[in-house]
């Protein structure tokens, strides 16, 4: 066991745990940090798409050891405080559209959306149907339509 | 129990009367009974009419329960909220929503007031806590609102006391009881004086349609806030103490078991493992973190016991299916009569859900708890009970709301599963199937042929005849229990037929003027997991019907949209069959290689009819994505949807929108290989449902206008029309008819199968150099 220093939702967490443990079961099983879901455990699925320092990231696929004291970890959770309000503009699109079926993928979903979001601005663009086409994100329940509405909206008011 | 005159006046109130109880208590608690509203189906269409059209599965679900006379309870606090235990499953269809909807509606008051909850199993509700073949409105509509009446009007007699006021002189809305001169007393505060001290019988009137102001209205999920911020709980998210992550070594071939961990030692010294177990369905860790599960999983060296289906594979399958076929007897045709036949074959594909089998279990000497989604909660009570050894009264289990079901969690695996390793393993588990399982060892929609013999006779059709041959489907959730107590009052055609066959029966309907049809069902081979996928015979039937419809057309020249219109024997189908074809402007000028399909399906007392329009060009078909299935897209669907009375028209749109997305996987992408005694598939970037990049990038839902009373069915409507419209599409794309679903399944095959030994794949440790 080994204890590793990091940041979640603007708080800096030490857990007692082996290196190699994904973040993915740190965060859910240690931290009790539910909003990421298991869905493949191999970054497929993308259900547990979460930020790490601002960008797209699946703690499935990180060993907990490779993160250090300033990584900055964001779950769904703390997505809303990255904007000091309620609920980011891009849950509040999800939100107003009715996006969620079961609802199992739509963290992950969103968590994706405002990293594209942010990607396309970086080149100086607006998101167009073939970024929309790149979401590798599976949802079981077929919203896909209502997410793409969604991610154009909530662009727009980020 | 005594009847009181208690029907609450004034406006809207339907003449037809119900019964309903006030329940004692302090606070405001009334019921019905679960049954209400529900009567036989009567014939209601010209002979000579096919099962469906007369009774059909959703009448066989509501009337199944009759005899049962249990009740549904809606109880109103001292805070002005009502409360409402479901004795069915949310799984993402928006039932919960719905039912706060009906609730609301006849109680006058804000849906947001309104607390639906998941009522655990109820074994004393026998057939009637069952969440399947898109039943949960049809069946409960009546029952709630004849419990929120009885609400109302004790609401009423009680404000009238409290107000000094006649009850006629008052009004309700937002939960509020007001004067003529604007007192007013809030549900909240009148909830203590409109209980009860004894059980009373009331009967009570229903509003009239004409005045809902929330049934018929687009109503967002009441639980779209927790699920955008990660609050939704599912069964993983729950804290039970002590039910630590647990998983299990599958076996490498299908259904086999093992005989010996070699390295139980080794496995249980790895960090986290607290304890290791040998069951039959495989070797269980339960460890500090799934994480640790994962690892412990793939070190484990297992003696394995052979599979029952061993050795073999897709073509083996195939050919005990074909040797199953019923022959076809074509009646006596005109000596001019021309005959088509088509043989379409369909293959095995994964239920899953995204949130894969799982469950919570505490299993001690004297008693057992379960935690999980579960559909047919009551079965899986029963069994949990026989499986570890428990009276059925010493199981509780509480439904979880699951993250998707498509027929998956009608079956208790994953919660017998957790019961048998807790106690095995003396301790509470947190129990996770890892992806890898679900298509390897999970539920499947079974691999079948449906073969279709039509003859023609100067622009007419004379016969239709459909062999529907499949591996067995698994109905061992409470379905067959259902119809077994009902033997006696089915339509008298149903008798001598199997379960299964009688099942078919009365889903499949032909929803054209084909002369003399006959559509029958074989089945054989029991070794596999099976079930029901968001319907069950129905996708695969209709894409055989709607193609083989496509070949009539052709034949007589004819359009296929003109065709069907001139073919089709509903009305309902017929509507929205021209409102697909206007609203997607069919026969529209599209470039080369962009095909229209069109197709319609009837079920679940209503009906469907998709437009789809499919690119075939190369640079389409061509796009390359990364361990992804591109093809041919559909670039745009339209489908029109007759629900009968609809509650909430933007849930409907939501399962319409899952249904294509559905149909487009099933006729394009979506299916498992067996081969070798094991199922290829692990993953989903395996597994090809939709994805973004197959999406159509225009999408729309029409609902249709109905001047139905009740709700039909919605969860599963959506798909059988949408997988015809796009294999129709294909064949009209590529001049060749498809005869196997889906179209990519004997292509290369476009992954590399992950190993069998380990069982699940090890989790990759490069997660932080692919950020985006």
């Amino acid at each position: 066991m080994a204890q590793h220093t990091f940041r979640v939702n603007g708080e800096t967490v030490t857990v007692d745990v082996e290196d190699d443990v994904r973040l993915l079961w740190v965060l859910r099983d240690v931290l009790g940090i539910t909003g990421p879901k298991y869905g493949c455990g191999i970054n497929v699925c993308k259900a547990c798409t979460s930020h790490v320092n601002g960008r797209a990231f699946n703690p499935c696929s990180v060993r907990v050891g490779d993160l250090g004291p300033d990584d900055e970890v964001t779950t769904i959770e703390g997505l809303a405080d990255t904007v000091d309000d309620d609920l980011h503009p891009m849950q509040q699109a999800w939100v107003e559209r009715d996006v969620a079926q079961c609802g199992y993928c739509q963290p992950g979903q969103i968590m994706a959306a405002v990293a594209l979001v942010r990607a396309v601005r970086e080149e100086g663009r607006t998101v167009t149907d073939d970024d929309l086409d790149t979401i590798r994100n599976i949802c079981r329940c077929g919203t896909y339509t209502r997410i793409r509405e969604a991610v154009k909206d909530g662009a727009e008011r980020m | 129990m005594r009847s009181t005159d208690g029907s609450p006046p004034g406006r809207g109130v339907s003449r037809r009367g119900f019964v309903g109880w006030v329940l004692a208590g302090s606070t405001l608690a009334v019921a019905a009974d679960l049954t209400t509203g529900a009567q036989p189906a009567q014939a209601a269409v010209p002979t000579p009419p096919q099962v469906p059209e007369l009774y059909d599965l959703g009448d066989l679900q509501t009337q199944s329960a009759l005899p049962t006379s249990q009740l549904i309870t809606i109880t109103v606090d001292e805070d002005g909220l009502a409360h409402f235990a479901m004795p069915r499953m949310e799984v993402g269809q928006g039932i919960t929503t719905a039912a706060a909807m009906i609730i609301a509606e006849e109680l006058d008051m804000a849906v947001e007031d309104v607390r639906v909850t998941l009522a655990p199993a109820r074994p004393e509700l026998v057939f009637n806590q069952l969440t399947g073949g898109s039943n949960t409105m049809q069946s409960m509509f009546t029952p709630i609102r004849v419990a929120a009446s009885v609400a109302k009007g004790r609401l009423l007699a009680a404000a009238a006391t409290a107000l000094g006021a006649q009850v006629s002189g008052l009004t309700t809305k937002a939960g509020v009881v007001t004067r003529t001169d604007g007192a007013s007393v809030t549900y909240g505060e009148l909830s203590a004086a409109a209980a009860s001290d004894e059980t009373v019988a009331v009967e009570v009137g229903l509003k009239a349609r004409d005045g809902f102001d929330v049934l018929g209205t687009p109503r967002s999920r009441d639980d779209a806030l927790a699920a955008v911020t990660g609050r939704k709980q599912f069964t993983m998210d729950l804290d039970v103490p002590d039910a630590l992550p647990t998983m299990l070594c599958r076996p490498p071939t299908l259904n086999g078991s093992p005989r010996s961990l070699r390295n139980r030692a080794q496995v249980e010294a790895m960090p986290g493992v607290t304890d290791v177990a040998v069951v039959d369905t495989g070797v269980a860790v339960r460890a500090a973190t799934f994480g640790q599960c994962i690892d412990a999983v793939r070190a484990m060296d297992v003696d394995w016991e052979g599979g029952p289906v061993d050795g073999e594979d897709d073509a083996s399958i195939l050919a005990e299916l074909k040797r199953a076929e019923i022959p076809m007897v074509v009646p006596k045709v005109p000596l001019l009569a021309t005959t088509l036949d088509l043989e379409v074959e369909f293959m095995f594909r994964s239920s899953a859900a995204l949130e894969p089998n799982c469950a919570i279990a505490d299993v001690r000497p004297d008693r057992a708890t379960v935690w999980s989604g579960l559909k047919a909660p009551i079965v899986a009570q029963r069994d949990v009970a026989k499986a570890v050894g428990l009276p059925q009264s010493a199981v509780e289990v509480n439904v979880v709301t699951g993250g998707g079901s498509f027929g998956h969690k009608l079956f208790g695996d994953a919660a017998v599963e957790a019961a048998v390793v807790s106690k095995a393993m003396g301790k509470p588990v947190k129990l996770l199937w890892h992806r890898a399982d679900e298509p390897r060892q999970g539920r499947l929609h079974p691999m079948a042929t449906s073969r279709v013999r039509a003859t023609t006779l100067a622009g007419q059709v004379l016969t239709y005849e459909q062999r529907h041959t499949s591996v067995v489907t698994d109905f061992g959730h409470g379905l067959g229990e259902r119809l077994t107590a009902l033997a006696a009052e089915l339509p008298a055609n149903l008798g001598g037929l199997t379960l299964s066959q009688s099942i078919f029966t009365l889903t499949q309907e032909t929803p054209y003027d084909y002369g003399v049809v006959t559509q029958l069902l074989s089945e054989v081979d029991t070794r596999f997991n099976t079930g029901s996928m968001r319907n069950i015979y129905s996708p695969d039937v209709a894409v055989a019907r709607e193609l083989m419809t496509d070949l009539l057309a052709r034949r007589v020249r004819k359009d296929p949209y003109r065709f069907r219109k001139e073919f089709v024997r509903n009305e309902k189908v017929r509507r929205c069959l021209d409102t697909v074809a206007e609203v997607g402007g069919w026969g529209r000028s599209l470039p080369d290689g962009v095909t229209q399909g069109i197709a319609v399906h009837a079920e679940y007392k209503g009906a469907t009819a998709v437009l789809v329009e499919l690119d075939t060009r190369p640079e389409t078909v061509g796009r390359r994505i990364r361990n992804a299935v591109t093809g041919p897209r559909v670039t745009k669907a339209v489908i029109a949807v007759d629900a009968g009375f609809v509650v909430n028209p933007r849930g409907l749109e939501a399962q319409m929108m899952g249904g294509v997305a559905d149909g487009i996987a099933l006729a394009l992408t979506s299916s498992c290989h067996l081969e070798d005694g094991h199922f290829l598939e692990a993953s989903w970037d395996n597994y090809f449902y939709t994805r973004q990049w197959n999406t159509p990038p225009e999408f729309e839902c029409v609902v249709m206008d109905s001047d139905d009373e009740l709700p039909g069915g919605a969860g599963e409507a959506g798909v059988a029309a949408s997988v015809s419209a796009v294999a129709c599409a294909y064949a009209r794309a590529t001049g060749t008819v498809p005869t196997r679903f889906p179209i990519n399944h004997d292509g290369p095959l476009a992954f590399e199968p992950k190993s069998f030994v380990p069982s699940v794949p090890a989790s990759p440790v490069n997660g932080l150099d692919l950020t985006s």
